[in-house]
């Protein structure tokens, strides 16, 4: 176990506590968000000389959870929970945290956490630092690194309250096997009433969601005109990438805005993001520059989006892209 | 209907961000400070209520005198009454709790914010202020119908979108999608002529602590120059993002 030299000085373990983290599952499967959080989880307890506690909500296999470095799970099975509602997921996490008298809640970055994170924070009189990047540089004082001004720089921000909650950014720790096992608990916490209810979900269960995704393959004007997609959407799929687009695109309704990703769009923070006819509006690369590496395709070598890129191929779209999909069906054939 | 709209002081898009004081500081030097996007969306929509459903509308800012011409140009598109907590904006905790208490004495029905301020990110202003009032919260809202007490919205979600029934007093956090682009709304020369007018009443802050604070600041190592790889041999681009990059 790492410990930190200094951390042991700075806790009094007097009762035991843990490190308490939201684990999100769809149709009983646990996000690969839920693994990168318990993960991170996992280095700050670590850091404290302490252990993580899990909360799944009508998850199967729980106790996989153990793999990433949680110690117990606490496991709720409640029909009643069928649909994510902020209010009551945050009262099932102020019970949990109160119960294992958690000093730290991780939550991820994912729509549901990141609504559910303010209430919680509320709820534990907690202060909360949301996209934050990296395991504390500190316990004591409790100090993270997020990122500020749209991606443009990152804010060492410290947590002053007893209990913290810690947002994750998706991507920016990773998913770490520890090889760990875990004890599984039945908690039945009390449920709330809610004021807001689900009415209808519309959402393309076929297609990787760009929250979710490890590659984004997104299209620009550059493109001319929505029958073009079909090269884009090849290319996504030998990737198993989800597709995106600039803004024009999705003002013109080319594509439709749950695809813009930008500023006042969807944010990108994928492992690679591939950007055919996009020129690159500061607004847009805003959006998606916490993608680790940046692939541009553009005819215009003088495209902003070059000096943002960490690869770049100036030349037409029409050409590249599909040749680009046959490289790459070739190399998963190769490789799989 | 009373909606009251909060609108972050935000530096515009294209501004260059720098840091001073040791990197502890945002150099505010030579920036131009708009509405921030995602609150004028809301703005925008809240007008549209007051045109058509005879809502008032209130907009208000937690910081300091600086920025009362972004509270002047959300009364030129349009809103009646402005609203300055006399106080710098420190965390998000903060922010909440100064909005929750006009909110309370202000009897509002509808508080729309935006989904975060693209300065800070947070995001956390609208649940934490609707957790504090005990109202029904939206977040990342992009679509919202009032209809007497009872609402309807719709929230995005990761791969889709989901409609939920919900009713005042309500809080949202707003976005794209409320309204669109095109139906922004720039002050005509009329507009900024009233707002000169119109009541913006500077109230003293009360007595809230910071929960959180950004003790530095530090920008992104700079990037090295794109590699290009030629059309004509894209092997290599694929080699690269295998072998170098290690992303496929």
């Amino acid at each position: 176990m790492i410990t930190l030299g200094f951390g042991a000085l700075n806790f009094k373990l007097d009762n035991i506590m843990s490190i308490l983290v939201y684990t999100e599952s769809e149709n009983g499967k646990f996000k690969k968000a839920a693994l990168e959080v318990v993960s991170y989880a996992k280095a700050i307890a670590d850091q404290m000389g302490t252990s993580v506690t899990a909360v799944a909500v009508n998850a199967d296999n729980a106790d996989s959870l153990g793999n990433y470095g949680a110690s117990k799970v606490l496991s709720v099975k409640n029909d009643g929970l069928g649909k994510f509602n902020a209010k009551k997921y945050a009262a099932i996490l102020e019970q949990a945290a109160k119960q294992e008298d958690a000093k730290v809640v991780v939550v991820s970055s994912s729509a549901d956490s990141k609504y559910l994170a303010p209430l919680l924070a509320v709820e534990l009189d907690a202060g909360y630092v949301s996209n934050v990047v990296e395991a504390p540089s500190s316990t004591s004082p409790f100090t993270v690194k997020r990122t500020a001004f749209t991606n443009k720089a990152f804010a060492n921000t410290e947590i002053t309250t007893d209990v913290k909650v810690v947002g994750l950014s998706n991507n920016s720790f990773g998913v770490i096997e520890s090889g760990g096992s875990a004890s599984v608990e039945d908690f039945s916490p009390s449920i709330p009433e809610s004021g807001v209810s689900v009415e209808s979900i519309d959402k393309a269960t076929d297609k990787v969601s760009i929250a979710d995704a490890e590659i984004v393959v997104s299209g620009g004007r550059g493109l001319k005109g929505p029958e073009n997609w079909g090269m884009v959407e090849e290319l996504a799929e030998v990737l198993g990438a989800a597709t995106a687009c600039s803004k024009p695109v999705s003002d013109l309704g080319w594509r439709p805005h749950s695809e813009h990703v930008g500023q006042t769009g969807k944010p990108v923070a994928s492992n690679l993001y591939i950007a055919i006819g996009i020129s690159g509006a500061i607004q847009h690369l805003a959006g998606i520059n916490a993608s680790k590496v940046k692939v541009v395709i553009n005819t215009d070598a003088e495209a902003p989006f070059f000096k943002a890129a960490d690869y770049g191929v100036v030349g037409d779209a029409f050409e590249v892209v599909p040749k680009l999909t046959e490289k790459l069906k070739a190399f998963k054939a190769e490789n799989a | 209907m009373k909606i009251l709209v909060c609108i972050s002081h935000v530096p515009d898009t294209t501004s260059k961000i720098n840091f001073t004081d040791g990197d502890t500081k945002f150099d505010t030097n030579g920036v131009q400070f708009v509405i921030n996007p995602n609150d004028e969306f809301g703005l925008t929509r809240a007008m549209w209520f007051k045109e058509k459903q005879g809502a008032s509308v209130d907009v208000i800012n937690v910081g300091g005198a600086e920025t009362e011409p972004t509270l002047r140009k959300a009364l030129a598109i349009g809103a009646d009454t402005a609203i300055r907590v006399n106080t710098p904006a420190t965390d998000g905790f903060s922010v909440a709790k100064q909005l929750a208490n006009v909110v309370k004495e202000g009897g509002y029905d509808l508080v729309i914010a935006g989904r975060e301020s693209i300065d800070y990110n947070g995001g956390m202003v609208p649940g934490m202020l609707a957790a504090m009032i005990d109202a029904n919260f939206v977040a990342n809202c992009i679509g919202l119908e009032v209809d007497g007490t009872s609402a309807k919205a719709v929230r995005e979600i990761d791969g889709g979108k989901e409609t939920v029934s919900t009713s005042l007093p309500l809080v949202i956090g707003g976005q794209k999608g409320l309204v669109e682009e095109s139906d922004l709304r720039i002050p005509n020369m009329r507009g900024i002529m009233m707002a000169r007018k119109k009541p913006l009443n500077v109230v003293e802050p009360t007595d809230v602590s910071a929960e959180t604070k950004s003790v530095s600041f530090e920008k992104p190592a700079p990037k090295g120059a794109v590699k290009l790889v030629e059309p004509d041999n894209l092997d290599e681009l694929v080699n690269l993002l295998h072998n170098e990059a290690k992303v496929i």
